[in-house]
């Protein structure tokens, strides 16, 4: 048998090593999952991660895999902010979807004035809508102590049928002879979120993921507030001698993640979804807390993250066409990754000796 | 609008259908929290409940399987949450958020051939003569036996939790790991069936959403009922009974909104739909400000990890 021993501190090859070994680790688990499907688990393994970098359609697909990190980046960026202090913020689908209302809402509003003012006035707003759902967690748990991991959790349902409300009501396409869904933004050049450069994926969402990654970093590295985090986080008691106001730093660590998903949102409707459907929201804010967790909640950390979360979209798709596999088995593959990072932590925290012989 | 079309009767009895499956789910989550385990996974265990249990009902014909496969299978999901907190010392917030994303992809994955399948129905307890009294009859005696043995399952909790000596052991473990551990109790073994029952109970629940509360399988089926299970847990301030309370409180509800919906009452559906949820909130809200007694009554080592150093 054998005993586990803490560290004395983390191991700091193990916690870059942890999150290479947990994809490994899925990618076996995945194949294995795959070939009970009935698909060549190395075929499967080859199309999500290696064809959508270096196979015929790399051109296209890489711009794809921009496109779908950049939400990612920066929701699991926000996110990563709390969890390190122990501020269990679950709820960024809600805020990504009340992010994309807003800003989706002040632009229609403003349809079909052309000024280079509305974008950015719609990147305010869809960051104040995502500020303003995670508010509610945030005053709720500093005024009543209520959890917040359950209001924020809550309001994702709240969200959605606000969504719903919105893509058949108060935001329909008033000239969409009925059909659910707002306007759609390649028709209002003011408004849309286009690729910087064309067919790069690179549009503003994935402009701001980078811009956030270096402020969150230096944020941790350099501000009292990174300190103030990083303290809550790793000695609670400690925290409260030094003067750590809990409740600015719970506001703060959900407001801020709150805006980041609204940012995320506003982006995704504006630039790829195009129009506020029913169904436009696909997951990433709940996504977002896998690739938190994979970039080991450091930022740098969580930009491969997302990039290596973003292949898992791509080459899912590329292989739910191409090989007939299961959109939903790229989604229990996703699962099963947190599943292995959490289970390999354990290096980085303990050492493992092994007995021989004697009874434990 | 049209109230008169709300029989009173009726709605009683149709919410002590509706609160079945966050009534089990939540008392399961229940004994894993006295136990001084956080298992936020409740929603992913469900899911996988109501898929396995909707699987084996279908194939094998017999609803009574049906649960049973349900039960099982959510356990075996548990038991990976068990691995990995109790053994692996994973974080219980991040492993319990992992079990739900990975049962809300496993479940859908597993369901792809069962989408619009009638599963076999399950028949009424036979009251005989009781179930033709007027009022009394419908809203006591004319349900499916899984109505009953939740409410015995409550009952049982409470005995146990109260007056037996593994109760006192569950309860010690999850107020001071510490002391039950040198005492002699063995710490990991108790959480880990406490776990496991945890994750029997939410798939009990789950499978009655799909084989008797809906009755079908799609996607995302159980719309976050784990979760609200979860803060019934926090209603009933860690108390078998007060979850029987809140579990009809909400059953109450959302019978109410459809009911509501379908009476074309001058509210927006999408409001009347969206009520549970802040209802959810507000009650929370209550439950754990100052003069709440939730954080009060909390299993003091909730959430912590424990790793014997001898």
């Amino acid at each position: 048998m054998f005993t586990l021993e803490k560290r004395p501190s983390p191991s700091q090859f193990w916690i870059w090593a942890t999150p290479v070994l947990a994809v490994a680790l899925t990618m076996l688990a995945g194949g294995g999952l795959f070939a009970l499907l009935g698909k060549n688990p190395v075929d499967a393994i080859r199309t999500i991660f290696w064809d959508p970098l270096f196979g015929e359609f790399a051109f296209y697909l890489r711009g794809q895999l921009l496109v779908k990190a950049g939400p990612l980046i920066l929701i699991a960026v926000g996110l990563s902010l709390g969890f390190r202090a122990g501020i269990w913020n679950i709820g960024a689908e809600g805020q990504y979807i009340m992010g994309a209302i807003f800003g989706a809402g002040v632009g229609l509003a403003m349809f079909p004035t052309e000024s280079r003012w509305i974008f950015p006035v719609m990147i305010v707003a869809g960051a104040f809508g995502g500020w303003l759902w995670a508010m509610i967690p945030a005053i709720l748990k500093t005024r009543f102590n209520t959890n917040e991991i359950l209001v924020s959790l809550m309001l994702v349902y709240v969200a959605q049928t606000i969504l719903s409300k919105a893509a058949t009501g108060f935001l329909r396409n008033p000239e969409g002879m009925g059909f659910p869904g707002s306007r759609n933004f390649s028709s209002f050049p003011a408004a849309r979120n286009t690729d910087l450069i064309a067919g790069s994926g690179m549009h503003w969402g994935v402009v701001a993921a980078f811009i956030t990654v270096i402020a969150a970093y230096v944020l941790l590295q350099r501000h009292i507030l990174g300190f103030q985090i990083k303290l809550a986080g790793q000695a609670p008691r400690a925290a409260r001698f030094a003067g750590v106001a809990p409740t600015r730093l719970v506001v703060m660590c959900l407001g801020i993640s709150g805006a980041l998903a609204g940012l995320a949102g506003m982006f995704e409707v504006t630039g790829p979804a195009g129009q506020v459907t029913i169904d436009f929201a696909s997951g990433y804010g709940f996504t977002a807390i896998i690739v938190a967790f994979l970039g080991r909640l450091n930022p740098l950390g969580i930009l491969l993250a997302g990039l290596v979360m973003a292949l898992t979209y791509v080459g899912g798709e590329m292989a739910s066409t191409n090989l007939g596999l299961p959109s939903a088995a790229i989604q229990a593959f996703q699962g099963m990754l947190l599943f292995f990072l959490l289970a390999v932590d354990l290096l980085s925290n303990y050492r493992i000796r092994f007995l021989k012989g004697r009874a434990v | 609008m049209d109230l008169s079309s709300i029989n009173p009767a009726v709605l009683i009895a149709s919410l002590m259908v509706a609160a079945v499956p966050i009534m089990l789910a939540a008392i399961g989550e229940l004994v894993v929290e006295k136990s001084g385990v956080l298992n936020l996974g409740v929603e992913g265990m469900m899911i996988i409940g109501a898929i396995c249990g909707f699987i084996t009902a279908v194939e094998t014909g017999s609803p009574f399987l049906g649960f049973i496969g349900g039960a099982v299978g959510a356990a075996v999901l548990s038991l990976i949450f068990a691995l990995l907190t109790q053994v692996l010392q994973a974080n219980q917030v991040a492993t319990g958020l992992a079990l739900t994303l990975f049962g809300l992809g496993l479940s859908s994955l597993m369901g792809q051939g069962y989408v619009g399948i009638k599963p076999p129905a399950t028949g009424m307890v036979p009251f005989g003569p009781l179930a033709d009294i007027p009022v009394l009859g419908r809203v006591l005696f004319r349900h499916d036996p899984m109505v009953y043995i939740s409410i015995g399952i409550i009952a049982a909790v409470w005995a146990t939790l109260k007056f037996t000596r593994m109760g006192l052991i569950i309860r010690a473990v999850g107020e001071s790991h510490d002391a039950a551990h040198a005492l002699g109790y063995k710490v990991t073994r108790i959480r880990v069936l406490a776990i496991l029952f945890g994750g029997a109970m939410a798939g009990l629940g789950g499978a009655y959403l799909s084989l008797i509360r809906v009755p079908q399988w799609t996607d995302g089926v159980t719309a976050g009922a784990g979760w609200i299970a979860l803060a019934i847990v926090v209603f009933a301030s860690w108390r078998p009974w007060r979850v029987l309370i809140g579990a009809y409180l909400f059953g109450g509800i959302s019978v109410l909104q459809l009911n509501l919906q379908v009476a074309n009452v001058p509210i927006p559906p999408e409001y009347l739909s969206m009520s549970p949820y802040v209802i959810t909130i507000i009650v929370l809200v209550i439950m754990s400000s100052g003069r709440g007694r939730a954080a009060l009554n909390a299993p003091a080592a909730l959430g912590q990890n424990f790793h014997a150093a001898r």
